[in-house]
């Protein structure tokens, strides 16, 4: 426990020696985001553990190292972003990267590259628009684009370890303020540096601290919001694996500036390893001192406690998200009054995302001008994006506000997969928009995306082709809000269910061009009239492919579905000359919609058809065929 | 009914939340890992320990995905349709699992063994399509690499 703040910046030196000494000798660090994860990064790791211990490495590799627990040369680091290309691996001090990594390789990287510096080409990251090999990180064109901030030290920092946070000059922002700077500078520096809200709407940070610090009442609290729930979008789970003290410094240091007592983190149940890493952070923080009463001997107390949401994506409204820690159902209520005048428990309460309280630090210890060199001039700084869809490289990002859709797509990820085609980028989830090729130059800033009605939204980018029908992915926005809408209010209620059987209409192929007219009402009418974000923003999809793939929905009235994605389109069909007349078909169709006379051509009966094409799979002559 | 339940696992969960209904969910939540549901004489006796109306927490119970008032499988599968997952063929791998074990999402079969739903994003959009069981994911999946791994834990339990 860490009574004064000098005692404190005395201990970050001491772990920057340390951790700039483990960076110096023979380390492998193995990802273990959810990425890495799934693809079996732990048993990776377990087999590094498994042969050092054998071949009895982990002492004499660093033996200088006169800090016993630094001498282990294996450890875990938090996701490096590049999903696809998982199981990663750092190889320092070389700094070597390799991807694909198994189980198999690892006696091969212990015995070449850990032993003697060797670096192993095969397993090296390829780079995809070059097919060139590349050595390191910092290399590879996914990484050279990114403007890595909150992001810095990819590959080689340990997500689960405080010292290893503090090492990176971690809570000496925390120490500072708390020694040096008034809650009202604090506030000054983030409205200088022109911080805005990475949930969506990006709204000045520092003008909402400031609200929450003017506001009276005899308790206040720290909200940081963490119900990821847009489909498509894991940049908060990924930034709360890799380095939950950053999110953590940043709600300590909003409650000294806001004036709190008590701080809740809100993340989702669906992401459990958030939830561990981010208790064990609490705890770690505890352990220290820089959370608790009187921290760091001053006379700020505060405390953290995690929540767990319990998958409701309404939850995600500012509002709702309080009812629910308040242990009530995520219900929104009107605004104002606004959480910072009325939040928890009728008390002021200030509420921000994730990604929004790890850049309070990160500003206050590198300064404004770093912060501001970053992105354009009314949205300064970086936003990490997740990009998924048929590119050749997918995962998570971190860009400057300003980059363009193309520099994404094209120049970090790579572009498309051999034989796709680009359609449409959607961006912002289901409040979001799809919007199409012409777009592609646009800068990515609050700003000029509103402007032509799209949002950044919490970040997700997901890229959609030629296969993928705009109406379906319309169908199946609204299929999700329909589903998630809370049920306080009408509009959103029983207009996003309406929508929702218009737009089951067109992909069935029953559709008119009344529906068409209804469907463009009926959008604009749930956008005006619905209580909160979750109904004002649920037409976005529906409002966005209207206006940029008008042709998709007519032609779904004529008869067509343009990309082949919607079933209702496709026809099953014998061919007569190539039907040998076995029954093989008719006996495996779950819906005995096939008959037929043995050893004639048997025939498809399109009433009882329901398109399983499991015919298809079944016939041996490729007799049946996909008519669109 | 007579009561069969022994409450000791409930009073536990209790204990560890201090019986404040300010931590319903957080309980609530316990309660659906101890016992795979909400059951019903459970709602009724956090009703008493908590002084809430057990309509008030039946109302939370619905209201949150995660909960569920009919029990889920020892394996209880989550089908991820984000967007990702949607955009490339997670209706794909429902049909598989139906073949399969013969249940839609929202079932449960029979044996208790497995439970399938079908849920927003699980965040791991980027190994899509993408699915969870028991908090283990699996990725890039196939119908058949999907049939297979039902296979495997089919197996798993009759040894």
């Amino acid at each position: 426990m860490i009574n004064n703040p000098k005692e404190a910046l005395d201990l970050i030196e001491y772990e920057k020696v340390r951790r700039e000494r483990k960076l110096n000798q023979k380390t492998v660090y193995v990802c273990v985001g959810t990425g890495c994860t799934a693809k079996g990064a732990l048993k990776v790791y377990a087999e590094f553990e498994r042969i050092i211990a054998e071949k009895n490495l982990a002492i004499s590799l660093n033996k200088e190292n006169d800090h016993e627990e630094d001498q282990d040369p294996v450890r875990k680091t938090g996701c490096c972003g590049r999903c696809s290309s998982g199981v990663l691996v750092t190889v320092l001090p070389w700094n070597y990267m390799y991807a694909n990594v198994t189980v198999r390789d690892v006696e091969e990287i212990i015995d070449k590259t850990l032993l003697h510096g060797e670096p192993i080409e095969r397993l090296m990251l390829t780079d995809p628009i070059t097919g060139h090999k590349v050595e390191r990180l910092e290399d590879a064109d996914f990484y050279k684009h990114q403007n890595l901030y909150i992001m810095e030290d990819i590959g080689k920092c340990e997500c689960d370890s405080i010292e290893d946070y503090m090492g990176r000059g971690g809570y000496s922002s925390l120490i500072k303020a708390l020694s040096e700077q008034t809650a009202e500078g604090i506030i000054r520096t983030m409205k200088e540096a022109g911080l805005r809200g990475r949930g969506g709407g990006g709204f000045p940070t520092g003008v909402k601290w400031e609200a929450t610090r003017k506001s009276p009442g005899e308790k206040k609290f720290v909200v940081c919001n963490g119900d990821e729930g847009d489909p498509g979008a894991f940049m908060n789970r990924t930034l709360l694996e890799r380095d939950p003290h950053s999110v953590l410094e940043g709600m300590i240091i909003a409650a000294y500036a806001v004036g709190a007592g008590k701080g809740y983190a809100y993340l989702r149940a669906e992401y459990p390893i958030a939830v561990r890493m981010f208790n064990k952070a609490i705890e770690d923080a505890r352990r220290l001192g820089f959370l608790g009463k009187n921290i760091l001997g001053t006379d700020f107390s505060f405390d953290a406690e995690v929540k767990e949401g319990a998958g409701a994506f309404v939850c995600g409204e500012e509002t709702a998200l309080l009812a629910s820690i308040e242990g009530k159902r995520g219900v929104p209520k009107p605004k104002p009054p606004f959480p910072a005048q009325s939040g928890l428990w009728g008390f002021p309460t200030l509420i921000n995302n994730v990604e929004t309280y790890a850049n309070a630090p990160k500003i206050l210890r590198d300064g404004i001008e770093s912060y501001r060199s970053r992105g354009v001039e009314k949205t300064p700084g970086t936003k990490m994006f997740s990009v998924t869809g048929p590119l050749k490289l997918n995962g998570i990002i971190e860009v400057a506000f300003g980059t363009t859709l193309r520099q994404i797509i094209y120049d970090i990820c790579g572009g498309l997969v051999a034989g796709k085609e680009l359609k449409a980028i959607q961006i912002g989830g289901p409040s979001g928009a799809c919007l199409s090729e012409e777009f592609l130059d646009l800068p990515l800033d609050y700003d000029t995306l509103k402007s032509v009605d799209a949002m950044v939204g919490s970040g997700g980018i997901v890229a959609m082709t030629t296969d993928n029908c705009m109406v379906e992915v319309a169908r199946y926005f609204l299929d999700f809000t329909k589903r998630e809408s809370c049920g306080k209010c009408a509009p959103c209620r029983e207009g996003t269910y309406q929508a929702y059987k218009i737009l089951e209409k067109f992909t069935q192929g029953k559709a008119t061009y009344e529906d068409l007219e209804n469907l463009e009402y009926l959008a604009r009418i749930i956008k005006t009239a619905s209580l909160c974000g979750l109904g004002k923003t649920a037409p976005n999809p529906i409002l966005s492919t209207l206006k940029l793939f008008r042709e998709e929905y007519v032609a779904h009235i004529e008869g067509k579905c343009p990309s082949g994605m919607c079933t209702a389109f496709k026809k099953y069909r014998i061919n007569p000359e190539l039907c040998k007349g076995c029954g093989l078909c008719a006996r495996s169709c779950p819906q005995n919609a096939i008959s037929g006379e043995r050893g004639k051509p048997f025939m498809i009966d399109e009433e009882k058809c329901v398109k399983c094409g499991l015919c298809v799979e079944k016939c041996k002559f490729k007799a049946i065929e996909l008519v669109h | 009914m007579p009561i069969t339940r022994n409450f000791s696992k409930v009073e536990e969960i209790l204990k560890k939340h201090a019986y404040d209904k300010k931590n319903l969910i957080k309980i609530l939540l316990d309660v659906q890992k101890e016992y795979r549901h909400l059951p019903k004489d459970v709602i009724n006796y956090l009703g008493v320990a908590l002084d809430l109306p057990p309509a008030k927490i039946y109302g939370v119970g619905t209201f949150y995905a995660q909960f569920s008032l009919k029990p889920k499988g020892q394996y209880a599968i989550s089908i991820c349709d984000g967007t990702a997952c949607h955009m490339q063929g997670s209706t794909s791998l429902l049909q598989a699992i139906e073949k399969e074990i013969g249940i839609k999402p929202g079932e449960v079969t029979p044996d208790l063994l497995f439970s399938l739903d079908q849920v927003g994003c699980l965040g791991a959009c980027a190994l899509a399509p993408a699915m969870v069981i028991n908090e283990e994911v699996y990725g890039n999946l196939t119908p058949e690499e999907v049939t297979r791994i039902l296979k495997n834990l089919k197996e798993r339990k009759e040894a």
